[in-house]
């Protein structure tokens, strides 16, 4: 039952939503019973100072930013003592931390977590998330702590012990046992590692999360057991029955844009090209990137308005999009199905008229009533191209924004 | 012939006095689907739009012998709704809904494993049986009666290809829509067994996206259990690692679920696999051309 290597097509990272820092992973784990070293969060090199006295000086310095890969890029330092902490502090917070996770752009740093330092015997991984192949989470334990699991599950999938949450029976005590016993620990350090392993199961039901990892698990020299790291994302769909997971969200994380256009109801990715996109669901709005990349040119962005499209998603989507100022040209994908196009044309001129439009915009409509709303669109005056099929949409709009 | 439903499929809407259950009953009763009575808890008794409402399900499918169901239910709840109708024994729940806890959908899941009852979805377009029968939210005049079999997890793009389709006089035998959540009832591999002994489907489209590993196991069962010709887009080529795009389901995480994989998995098993979303309509056709009955027997492509 547990030798498939699980992270191949069971999309281990599938649900990867609303993301909280490595500090707020550690406050619910502590909930759970799980232990994690002693420390705070810090805003300023002056609580980071007082942190780092309370823990006796000696800590390390941990910068909170919504990727991994930290440790080698500079974003984990230690401490001597609390000047030290504090220098470190001043340098770390306002940086821009760039790690393999954050994109070229890297995140800028305005978190600290200082923690008292641990004396390492041994790391281990342990995690839990969701097995889209077989529907059920799954806990997952490897001996290879510390390491880019992925990476592990990819090169040696034997590394990585896996073992379904049935979901009527629950996360079975043997089952923890297993995976105890195939990361190679003996006697009681099994059973503190399987106690540890419920807790883990029952924190990520309890809170609806999409993946709970630690990463690595700390068998101290004292045979404890400490979660050095931890990393936690939860399904933004179940969110409305856990408000206090809710508050946990740091939007200065998130791009702004993107933010701005999930308070519209929109589903907004900025990407790096200049061809702006504008499409009703998220199939099509992918592919839209894909036929535009196809012929030559490169999307701004992922764009996808919903199934309906109303006359205020399409003015909200306008102004995102036009906010992004690589962008040289729009195009306008809808595939209306039952929205008549008619409709769909008035409340895209209406949009066009609220918000100034420094770009050409090519449109390609389908629906009923298509003939009405090319014309409406024709004979508004604004600068709309039309197109016939996506292919004719794509290198019309690709055309258009190399041209600028 | 097509799958799963048909002229005499027997539907009840759960949700049916909400905006989108009312409006897409009505789309739905329109295009010809026999919608046999609504279900909304409170309101049993009740005549909406003219069709009967019922409390539960249960009494709904006694009083009128459907097996079907398409729920409009909202996400908080619809679980319960998918269990209820499933407790009824109905053969085939299709859920609309958008946004439903993976939790929830997890214990769904292992619910309906053994039993008689088929889910579709959720977050999903529905099914159609082109001429027959449509349950769901599709467009119903953008089809046509034919041999092509489309399945995809996504709904505009399902469109999309069936608009292609038809604009060449190409007709469906069923088009179903899987769904974009990473919990779903029917997947990939289900709808190609049951197109595989469909006679009348003959070419069949999948239209896959990135996350995930669906398209792979849609190869791998193709491969070895599937004797039609396949056609497939897999969408997200230029998706970015790490963003979701629009669908919970769809994602590249930690180099896996990308286009190029489950591209590379389809076109090994013979599939002609497409990089432009443009080219369905055209290769089908192609398709059908190569594979056309021999002089005599009935050929229509």
């Amino acid at each position: 039952m547990s030798e498939r290597p699980v992270l191949r097509g069971a999309g281990a990272r599938g649900v990867v939503l609303m993301k909280i820092h490595e500090y707020q992973a550690k406050q619910i784990l502590k909930r759970f019973g799980i232990d994690v070293p002693r420390g705070d969060v810090a805003f300023s090199p002056k609580e980071a100072g007082a942190i780092a006295s309370r823990l006796g000086g000696r800590c390390v310095v941990k910068a909170q930013i919504h990727a991994g890969g930290r440790g080698k890029c500079g974003g984990v330092k230690i401490a001597g003592d609390v000047e030290e902490a504090e220098r470190l502090a001043r340098q770390m917070i306002g940086m821009n931390l760039v790690t393999p996770q954050t994109g070229p752009q890297g995140k800028r740093v305005r978190r600290l977590l200082i923690e008292e330092p641990v004396d390492i015997a041994r790391e281990i991984y342990l995690g839990v998330t969701l097995d889209r192949g077989r529907s059920v989470p799954v806990v997952m334990g490897s001996g290879r702590g510390g390491m880019d699991i992925e990476e592990v599950a990819r090169k040696d999938p034997s590394a990585l012990r896996v073992e379904p949450v049935d979901p009527l029976v629950g996360f079975r005590p043997y089952q923890a046992r297993r995976i105890g016993y195939a990361l190679g620990l003996k006697g009681e350090e099994v059973a503190r590692a399987a106690r540890l392993m419920q807790a883990m199961v029952a924190a990520y039901v309890e809170t609806d999360a999409s993946l709970l990892e630690i990463n690595p698990l700390v068998v101290t020299r004292q045979g404890g057991l400490l979660a050095l790291d931890a990393k936690m994302s939860f399904d933004d769909n179940a969110l409305f029955r856990h408000p206090e997971i809710r508050e946990l969200r740091d939007p200065e994380e998130e791009d702004p844009l993107e933010v701005e256009a999930s308070a519209h109801g929109l589903n907004y990715i900025k990407l790096q090209g200049n061809v702006g996109c504008m499409v009703n669901g998220a199939g099509l709005a992918m592919a839209t990137m894909d036929i535009i990349k196809l012929v030559g040119g490169e999307p701004a962005n992922f764009l996808d308005v919903g199934g309906g499209a109303t006359s205020e998603q399409v003015a909200s989507a306008f102004k995102i999009l036009l906010a992004d100022q690589n962008v040289k040209a729009v195009l306008i994908n809808i595939f209306g199905g039952i929205l008549r196009v008619d409709v769909l044309a008035r409340g895209l001129v209406d949009a066009v008229r609220k918000v100034e439009l420094r770009v050409p915009v090519v449109a390609r409509l389908e629906g009923t009533n298509v003939d009405e709303g090319r014309r409406i669109l024709q004979e508004s005056g604004l600068n709309f191209t039309l197109a016939e099929g996506m292919l004719d949409a794509a290198k019309k709009v690709v055309a258009l924004a190399g041209a600028r | 012939m097509s799958i799963l439903v048909d002229q005499n499929t027997r539907v009840i809407v759960q949700g049916i006095t909400g905006r989108e259950g009312t409006f897409h009953a009505r789309g739905c009763r329109e295009y010809g689907t026999k919608i046999v009575a609504g279900v909304t808890p409170g309101r049993g008794g009740t005549v909406h739009e003219g069709i009967k409402v019922f409390d539960t399900v249960l009494e709904a499918v006694e009083k009128t012998g459907a097996d079907a169901s398409m729920i409009f239910v909202p996400p908080a709840a619809a679980a319960d709704a998918i269990l209820e109708a499933a407790d009824a024994r109905l053969k085939l729940a299709v859920c609309i809904t958008e946004g439903i806890p993976a939790s929830d959908m997890v214990r769904v899941a292992a619910a309906l494993e053994d039993g008689p009852t088929r889910l579709i979805g959720p977050n999903c377009p529905g099914i159609i049986s082109p001429g027959k029968c449509k349950i769901g939210i599709m467009p119903g005049y953008i089809h046509k009666p034919g041999p092509v079999g489309v399945i995809s997890r996504s709904g505009t793009l399902t469109y999309e290809a069936v608009a292609q389709l038809s604009k060449r006089g190409i007709g469906q035998s069923t088009c179903l829509g899987i769904g974009g959540d990473p919990i779903i009832g029917t997947t990939f591999v289900d709808t190609l067994a049951l197109f595989r002994d469909d006679a009348e489907t003959r070419v069949i489209v999948l239209i896959g996206e990135i996350g995930g590993g669906a398209e792979e196991e849609a190869a791998r069962y193709a491969a070895r259990d599937l004797n039609k010709p396949m056609v497939a887009f897999v969408a997200g080529q230029t998706a970015p690692p790490g963003k979701r795009m629009g669908h919970a389901g769809a994602i590249i995480a930690g180099g896996h679920g990308t286009a190029a994989e489950k591209m590379a998995a389809l076109q090994e098993y013979g599939a002609r696999v497409l990089q432009s979303p443009a080219e369905i309509g055209e290769a089908v056709e192609a398709l059908l051309r190569e594979t056309a009955p021999s002089a005599g027997a009935r050929g229509r492509a």
